[in-house]
């Protein structure tokens, strides 16, 4: 018996509403998780950077979280982090809380941004710069604490849905000479070979992370300048709003995954 | 100074082979790419890792631009005595980073 024509257009239609970035309504609460089920951008990589990552002393991304961890202890010019926070207890899953509204500074915060606010308010020193050997330190050590919990963000707090909205814009939007959106990598196209390099679902989960293409470790926002150049857009600055909103966006695609900082990626 | 971590086992009995890991956070830095306007970026490497344990040296690595950045190095020791293993990195420009690890030797 062949299908009625009918049957056919509804599938494309319901299909097309799943992927539709305007599937997500202005007052709509965003679903549980995204779909299919998030499998970790670990999983695309080869058996002897699997191992990298797992190595306890030989991950190399362990350099930065041990000078994050000196510095976070550190008193000599300002009160050390650990006075206000302590690492057992609660502030061990501190990183599953970020990115998170930040309500005296009507901001979103991710933890470098909070980080730095804490350097500025609390310790009267300067913030530090992205990138930087101690600003993406503090930030691996602090995830670190958390590795193998998964995020907490409450996603529908009314005051991340504008955020979570521009985020997911993002995702969808053609970019750079390429034309190509976040999506067509990464939702249509996991496990398939992009030149020499496997295509993951771009989950966040590892970072800050070691890549070995940059031999060193780097943040989300790094990572994500990469992709804009990659498809030939103009990146926007670590630390801009529109990589805040996308952080904020790619955190509630990876809900259930275990956070891996400091992860090894290609 | 340069990030370093060192593992070695706490204790050994005499004539065990022990393993020593080592690691150091370094450009390594060729000198054979160019920046973003075309210019050589000079060359930093590290050119040498020695281990001396309990005072006498029992490893040498040299080290040469091929290497890749931040490198890890592991080797094998025979334990004799109980004494301090020292891990001695020196750049090209004659900087130092040094790290230690105490190791008990039981009969």
């Amino acid at each position: 018996m062949r299908w009625p024509i009918s049957v056919f257009v509804l599938v494309v239609l319901v299909a097309g509403m799943l992927l539709s970035p305007h599937s997500l309504g202005q007052s709509e609460a965003p679903p549980a998780s995204a779909t299919p089920p998030p499998v970790s951008g670990y999983h695309y990589q080869s058996e002897q950077e699997q191992q990298l990552q797992d190595d306890s002393f030989a991950n190399p991304g362990l350099l930065w979280v041990d000078q994050g961890r000196s510095l976070f202890n550190r008193a000599t010019e300002a009160p050390s982090c650990a006075s206000c926070h302590e690492t057992a207890g609660t502030f061990q899953h501190t990183a599953t809380t970020f990115p998170k509204w930040h309500a005296p500074s009507i901001q979103l915060f991710n933890l470098e941004r909070q980080i730095n606010h804490c350097r500025t308010t609390r310790q009267a020193l300067d913030p530090l710069p992205y990138e930087s050997d101690a600003l993406l330190g503090l930030s691996a050590y602090v995830a670190n604490l958390a590795k193998g919990n998964r995020w907490q963000v409450n996603f529908a707090a009314p005051q991340l849905q504008p955020h979570l909205q521009a985020g997911r814009r993002y995702y969808y939007t053609r970019r750079g000479q390429l034309n190509l959106a976040c999506h067509h990598c990464h939702e249509l196209n996991p496990g398939r070979m992009l030149r020499g390099d496997r295509l993951s679902q771009g989950h966040s989960n590892g970072y800050p992370a070691y890549k070995l293409e940059w031999q060193t470790v780097g943040s989300l926002h790094r990572r994500l300048r990469d992709c804009d150049v990659g498809v030939r857009a103009e990146p926007f600055p670590a630390g801009s709003t529109q990589y805040l909103d996308l952080e904020l966006y790619l955190a509630w695609r990876a809900q259930g995954l275990e956070i891996e900082t400091p992860a090894v990626r290609r | 100074m340069w990030k370093t971590r060192i593992a070695a086992p706490d204790q050994a009995k005499v004539g065990e082979s022990i393993e020593i890991r080592t690691l150091i956070a370094h450009p390594m830095e060729s000198g054979f790419r160019l920046d973003s306007v075309g210019q050589p970026i000079p060359r930093d490497i590290i050119t040498s890792v020695v281990c001396t344990y309990a005072g006498r040296e029992v490893f040498r690595a040299q080290l040469q631009p091929a290497i890749a950045a931040n490198p890890y190095l592991s080797f094998f020791v025979t334990a004799t005595v109980t004494g301090t293993l020292q891990l001695t990195w020196t750049d090209q420009h004659g900087q130092q980073a040094h790290a230690e690890h105490q190791l008990q030797v039981t009969k």
